[in-house]
């Protein structure tokens, strides 16, 4: 079995470290990562209690498949219940921790209480202790990684941390792994900083093993690379590009959010787009990308490395800013850009550094300004409350001034850190935020691309692309093409791709992978590597089971069927441009379809057949 | 038989397609009433495997049609290769 069979149970009130087996029967029915720590948080804590209490947990887990020689077998996912949102959180990232946590020998850690004093986790092996960090507190993730390689001596140390954004109580912080990978979403990294949890440093030199099959598995494994390098996505579009390829392709069919999604195409796309990213700069001949970079054991290779240019006003005096680091992606550069109508490349790099650099989510970041933009244009805003500045659309100086300021919880930072519900609650228009369930929306239109209005709408985390991927069908035709301004079948389409996303969060695997792959070329490296006979049929019913773990923690934090709505700028407002002119997003035409076909009565709650059906 | 004007948009790797002297991502064409996608994909030569996504003012044109779809004057014809993200 690739599962190592170890948990470790960190009380960080007590100061304990203890081992404990995996609950096996729980890894058969959750299979890892996604399922099976959301198994856990559900068993454990109460779905009611407060997120940034002792009272919530943190976990990070690994799949089955991380630190194995499977493509993109990095992944690791922060497990916790949300402050942002008050639902489940899962964020999944990628980098070298995971694979370092599982050569270490554990699948997954739990963390649990609240520290007295800052502390952080030194994890080598089996030797697992909690060490002072008050020298680390109020370093940015940058200088806590630094600070503990020196300290450790040890280059190969990997290390995942929260910066001061997360300290200072930004809900939407993350928990930064490898200097730019991001657990990003739903404010993980605010719990972890909550518990007094500054770092996790782990080395691992065990190795991999207790593979099923190994013959099989290097076969199956072989296999699936081979189909990701005949696949002109995986092996041409992603290196190349990255996943900012999609720039041009989603304002070309007018589901481009522009300016806090009053508009669907944003006129200044094609500059801050992954082909702009290869443009040599006028100034110096150099262009934005460096070089595109991989996680572990991905054959892939989406990663940006990136350059700003030292004359720009940004870094002009800033030699620490003049490096290669992680760029642009493109929902970032959707969140700082479009939607905030700013074009500025190198203005947007340098904010994406800083939401690497202290570890903010760069689309609720994004849409947050966008929506304080809105709320200064409207007179509603002023300077008196923004400490002077002149949040306008299209100002690349508000834009990063605010991350200066969100970065450290700073004067009006503070408030933008606090996410757009809130800001736009505060300020009198609860209708100008862009959120679901109070997370913000990532890069895709709804009233241009149907389907994606119900997986927002329904999505167990708030409005998030990588919960059910329609984008995939209803704009690049993978696997198959559907019509993005129809609302027939997309109930199904959005189930489908939310059980299988489910299902390989909770393998180890990378979802960019289902570009080229389907469960058919998951499932034998599953079953070649864990005993429990992994078809693709089983991956399926395992990520339904999983969505309704999730969906039953919701519901038992409070949130209901009138939670799985949009903002009435997509249901009443018509689209202004492009193939979606007049539309708005149909989402009462497709949401009772989808409660029918989960099995759930008509006010969203699973029936007791299908949690029979389910075994929950 | 009327010339109309139509805009070619290539992008990603398909950009390198262009016709001399276009801009960023667009050229606009003088092409004779009746001309199709296909002709056009013809004409510059574009790899069929790389003309993956085909739009015409956004809205996709799936490959069977894209020789009986007619383009009309001040059409934005926008090719894509295969491309995905998120």
């Amino acid at each position: 079995m690739a599962w190592t069979g170890k948990i470790l149970r960190v009380d960080l009130s007590s100061g304990t470290c203890i081992a404990e087996p995996l609950n096996m029967e729980w890894a058969t029915q959750y299979l890892g990562q996604r399922g099976l720590a959301s198994k856990y948080l559900s068993e454990e804590i109460d779905p009611t209690v407060d997120a940034l209490s002792a009272g919530n947990k943190f976990i990070m887990v690994t799949g089955p498949l991380t630190g194995t020689m499977a493509s993109t077998g990095g992944r690791y996912s922060v497990v916790t219940k949300s402050p942002l949102t008050g639902t489940i959180a899962c964020s999944n990232s990628g980098g070298f921790i995971g694979a370092e946590m599982k050569n270490a020998g554990w699948d997954m850690i739990i963390f649990e209480g609240k520290a007295d004093s800052p502390v952080y986790l030194y994890l080598e092996n089996e030797k697992a202790e909690l060490l002072p960090a008050d020298d680390l507190w109020g370093l940015s993730v940058w200088a806590t990684d630094e600070a503990l390689h020196r300290k450790h001596q040890d280059p190969q140390l990997r290390i995942a941390c929260v910066g001061r954004s997360a300290e200072a109580g930004c809900l939407y912080a993350g928990v930064i792994n490898d200097l730019h990978r991001a657990a990003g979403r739903s404010g993980v990294g605010t719990v972890m900083a909550s518990k007094n949890l500054k770092a996790v440093a782990v080395r691992g030199t065990r190795g991999v093993g207790n593979i099923k099959d190994p013959v099989g598995f290097m076969q199956a494994t072989e296999a699936a690379k081979q189909v990701l390098a005949d696949n002109a996505v995986t092996s041409q579009g992603l290196p190349t590009y990255g996943t900012q390829v999609l720039m041009n392709v989603i304002n070309e069919v007018g589901a481009m959010p522009t300016r806090n999604m009053r508009e669907v195409r944003f006129e200044g796309a094609s500059n801050i787009s992954g082909e702009a990213m290869h443009e040599p700069r006028k100034s110096d001949g150099k262009p934005n990308l460096v070089t595109n970079a991989a996680c572990f054991g991905c054959t892939i290779a989406c990663g940006r490395i990136s350059t700003i240019d030292k004359g720009h006003f940004t870094v002009k005096n800033k030699p620490e800013y003049w490096g290669a680091s992680g760029g642009l992606e493109y929902e970032a550069a959707w969140a700082l850009g479009s939607d905030t109508g700013v074009d500025d490349l190198d203005a947007l790099t340098y904010v994406n550094f800083l939401c690497n650099e202290d570890g903010f989510d760069p689309i609720s970041f994004g849409a947050t300004v966008a929506a304080a933009m809105e709320l200064f244009e409207m007179g509603v805003l002023t300077e008196k409350d923004t400490g002077g500045l002149e949040m306008r659309f299209g100002s690349a100086e508000a834009l990063t001034r605010s991350a200066e300021l969100t970065m450290t919880g700073e004067g009006f930072g503070k408030e933008l850190g606090l996410g757009s519900k809130r800001l736009c609650e505060k300020y009198g228009h609860p209708e100008l935020s862009m959120t679901v369930k109070g997370q913000e929306f990532p890069a895709y239109d709804p009233r241009g691309i149907q389907g994606m209005g119900l997986a927002y709408a329904t999505s167990n985390r708030g409005a998030c692309h990588l919960r059910g991927y329609t984008v995939s069908s209803e704009v690049m035709g993978i696997p198959e093409k559907t019509d993005p301004l129809v609302t027939d079948g997309k109930a199904g389409l959005v189930k489908a791709f939310q059980d299988a996303t489910a299902a390989v969060d909770s393998a180890g695997l990378c979802i960019f992978t289902t570009f080229a792959w389907t469960l058919a070329d998951i499932a034998p490296q599953i079953d070649a590597a864990c005993e429990g006979g992994w078809t693709m049929e089983k991956l399926a019913e395992v990520g339904e089971r999983i969505w309704n773990l999730e969906r039953d923690f919701n519901l038992a934090a409070g949130l209901t069927g009138k939670d799985d709505t949009l903002p009435k700028r997509l249901l009443k407002d018509a689209a202004n441009t492009g193939p979606a002119q007049g539309r708005v997003n149909e989402l009462d035409k497709m949401l009772p379809e989808y409660y029918e076909l989960r099995g759930w009565n008509v006010e969203g709650v699973p029936t007791e057949s299908t949690r029979q059906r389910l075994g929950l | 038989m009327h010339a109309m004007k139509v805009t070619l948009k290539l992008y990603a790797s398909l950009t390198r397609y262009l016709p001399p002297g276009s801009g960023r991502h667009e050229a606009e064409l003088d092409v004779a009433e009746g001309t199709t996608p296909a002709a056009i994909i013809d004409r510059y030569k574009l790899p069929l495997e790389l003309t993956h996504l085909v739009f015409i003012n956004g809205v996709f044109v799936d490959r069977e049609s894209r020789d009986e779809t007619e383009l009309r004057d001040g059409d934005q014809l926008a090719i894509f290769p295969p491309v995905a993200g998120g």
